[in-house]
């Protein structure tokens, strides 16, 4: 279980760690709490020759509430449970983040990784469509902002190309009064998902995305106009009808998507039972 | 690839070593500093045998690069005794509750335990169950382990004695 040899690189600005990226390409991959790479590394799954750690690059830190809400890549999910604000302005994402791995891994574990790195196992990536949020992207030309219900292609295949480096995520302020739930189930703690379900339900508009169940996060507008309207049961169905779940130790297609509709109903109902 | 050079304290000690960038952090405790407390159990960051306190967070030291360490402020089971070397008050209550059989989990089980208490210094059962779920012990001595921690809590919190 002895990783690779590679350069490690430390930079402090955002500019910098750039600058490695572009210099090295494709022999470089970014280090965040490294809960991912670092045991793909050990299974020599994955070998980059550098690496390029954000750990000390600031503007990649801090929560802030403002006219939307933008959270640091480099965040780690502890810190993200810890934000009374947060909790107060949006507190799906606690719900959510509490759920994820174990107390040591939300220590060191970043949300910039957690939705970055594509692995349609973790779990902010649907929490993310499901709220609306935007990711912000820089490389070597510039800027550039991508929704997340656009981001994700396929397993670990992003819209974030190979010398980009996701800096932050941005939230629009869930309207108030707006019911939500988080509902995964899953076979122990710090398993991923076996079937995993985001739902926001307020006065007019609902949102539904479910994880685990396909090679991406699944956002369904359907279902999410199906709640809008009152229809739980169509909500359901439709929800149902765009995942694709596949036969693994988790279990066969035909269970996970058994669990998947019993969790969804589960949110949905915790969700409408929250919402003013 | 460059060595890189490493300074952390550990233990309250100043700690300056050269190590390969590859190096994980359990391995440059065990194997370059003999702190051989933290264990290796999984190597999967699963178990929490490595279970290290790194800048007052928990950690699993299998886990980590040594460079992701760089200046950091680490506690490991040794770390955790009083000042004159008697057993700190969660050792010693993970002794006189049976919180420990084959003791093979324990050094991460305690390290993990001092942070919860530090966080949390009057956790309910559930609490501790809860912010201990990343520990893992293969001889099933969870109740033992959680009473020994409710003794811990309750003796910091001088509700109780330590027993002699």
């Amino acid at each position: 279980m002895i990783p690779g040899a590679f350069d490690y690189h430390r930079p402090t600005t955002l500019a910098e760690a750039t600058g490695l990226l572009a210099e090295h390409g494709d022999a470089a991959r970014v280090l965040a709490g490294g809960h991912s790479l670092i045991p793909m590394m050990k299974l020599r799954m994955a070998a980059p020759e550098h690496l390029i750690d954000l750990a000390a690059i600031e503007a990649l830190r801090g929560i802030a509430l403002g006219t939307e809400i933008r959270i640091g890549a480099m965040v780690t999910q502890a810190e993200l449970i810890a934000h009374e604000g947060l909790a107060a302005a949006c507190p799906i994402l606690r719900e959510a983040a509490l759920q994820i791995a174990d107390p040591q891994v939300r220590y060191v574990g970043t949300v910039g990784g957690n939705v970055a790195n594509g692995d349609p196992g973790n779990d902010m990536p649907g929490l993310m469509q499901c709220l609306g949020a935007r990711y912000a992207l820089t490389g070597p030309d510039g800027s550039r902002e991508v929704a997340a219900r656009d981001f994700y292609h396929s397993a670990y295949v992003t819209e974030r190309a190979e010398d980009e480096i996701l800096t932050a995520i941005l939230i629009p302020h869930p309207a108030p009064g707006t019911g939500y739930a988080y509902e995964k189930q899953k076979r122990k703690i710090g398993d991923y998902a076996t079937a995993a379900a985001a739902v926001m339900v307020g006065r007019s508009a609902a949102s539904i995305a479910m994880t685990n169940l396909a090679d991406r996060p699944i956002w369904s507008q359907a279902a999410g106009a199906a709640l809008a309207s009152g229809d739980v049961a169509g909500a359901v169905a439709a929800a149902l009808s765009e995942i694709d779940p596949s036969d693994d130790n988790r279990g066969p297609a035909e269970f996970k998507r058994h669990v998947a509709g019993v969790i969804l109903k589960r949110a949905i109902e915790r969700a409408r039972a929250r919402a003013a | 690839m460059a060595k890189t050079h490493i300074k952390m304290t550990v233990n309250g000690q100043p700690v300056e070593a050269l190590a390969e960038p590859r190096t994980l952090l359990i391995h440059f405790l065990r194997e370059e500093l003999g702190i051989t407390g933290p264990h290796i159990g999984c190597e999967t960051s699963h178990c929490g045998a490595c279970t290290v306190d790194l800048d007052g967070r928990s950690v699993k030291s299998c886990t980590l690069f040594v460079g992701q360490a760089q200046g950091a402020q680490i506690t490991t089971v040794e770390g955790l005794v009083n000042p004159d070397g008697s057993l700190g008050v969660l050792q010693e209550m993970f002794r006189e509750h049976h919180g420990l059989q084959c003791g093979f989990c324990t050094p991460g089980m305690i390290t993990r335990a001092h942070r919860l208490l530090q966080e949390n210094p009057a956790p309910s059962e559930e609490d501790v169950r809860f912010g201990m779920s990343g520990n893992l012990c293969r001889c099933t001595g969870y109740q033992n382990i959680v009473k020994a921690i409710m003794a811990a809590a309750a003796v910091l919190r001088g509700e109780k004695e330590a027993a002699e």
